[in-house]
């Protein structure tokens, strides 16, 4: 692997690891499940990005493109749904607060 | 290179802003701008295909289902949004050192770039790898996708007794 791929590879994976951050904090901190879903986007982009990458440096160009598309797929599926607990939550507790999910009986 | 690191600056800012702005709709403003920053990304990196899919469905249909999601949510008022903004900013301001601190901690330790493939796929078209190599996966993925819409017809369904 040239000296080239693999400064791009360390230059990426330096930015990757602070989205990581950015929306492992998010996630950790956050009270409301719309920003809980908004942070667990921002980990999706980072391992998009991260999957792109490594296809890129190592010449998997196309099994890291068809990872993607699957990796967006179950995004959009994933989005979809935590919408709808979110809005069945909202009408139950009248609040996005997660804390109030303990209230609920199981 | 000096492009892409441009935007991946502009990219890990936006995704900043996403996280700490007040709004949720700021919010999900933010995130339709990462994910616009990061086709830009993925489409330098050789990737067109993925790049569509990137800007079409996490920049356009992700953005509409939380705008949709945000617009069926009941609005706080002008002292909920002030006390909540303050307690956020509580929590928040940590993250910006955080990341300052790891970005200062990242420059010290090498990431390793070399890395060896498990699979090489070498000229293969991506349709070939998507519907020959991968045929097991495209049966799971339109699993989910029925999933997701059945959960969507579950979770969105009209109570009988409700007005």
């Amino acid at each position: 692997m040239s000296l080239n791929l693999m400064q791009t590879f360390s230059i990426f994976g330096f930015f990757i690891i602070l989205l990581f951050i950015v929306g492992t904090y998010c996630l950790v901190v956050t009270r409301n499940i719309l920003r809980a879903v908004i942070a667990l986007e921002i980990l999706i982009k980072a391992v998009t990005l991260l999957l792109i990458v490594v296809g890129y440096i190592t010449g998997n160009v196309a099994l890291a493109q068809s990872l993607v598309i699957t990796v967006i797929v179950i995004e959009v599926v994933i989005v979809v749904i935590a919408g709808g607990i979110a809005l069945s939550v909202f009408r139950h507790n009248d609040d996005l607060d997660v804390r109030r999910l303990q209230n609920l009986k199981g | 290179m000096n492009l892409n690191i441009f935007l991946l600056v502009i990219m890990t800012l936006a995704a900043l802003w996403t996280v700490m702005a007040r709004s949720l709709l700021k919010a999900t403003m933010g995130l339709a701008i990462t994910s616009a920053i990061l086709t830009i990304l993925i489409f330098r990196m050789a990737s067109p295909l993925a790049a569509v899919f990137e800007l079409s469905v996490c920049t356009g249909l992700i953005t509409v289902v939380f705008v949709s999601t945000i617009s069926m949510t009941k609005p706080l008022t002008h002292k909920e949004i002030i006390e909540a903004s303050k307690d956020r900013l509580k929590r928040f301001w940590y993250l910006p050192v955080i990341m300052i601190l790891a970005a200062i901690g990242l420059c010290f330790l090498k990431i390793p770039g070399d890395i060896k493939p498990a699979l090489s796929t070498g000229t293969m078209d991506v349709r070939n790898v998507l519907w020959n190599l991968r045929q097991l996966d495209m049966f799971g993925q339109v699993i989910i996708i029925i999933a997701g819409a059945l959960g969507v017809a579950i979770l969105f369904k009209e109570r009988k007794d409700e007005p």
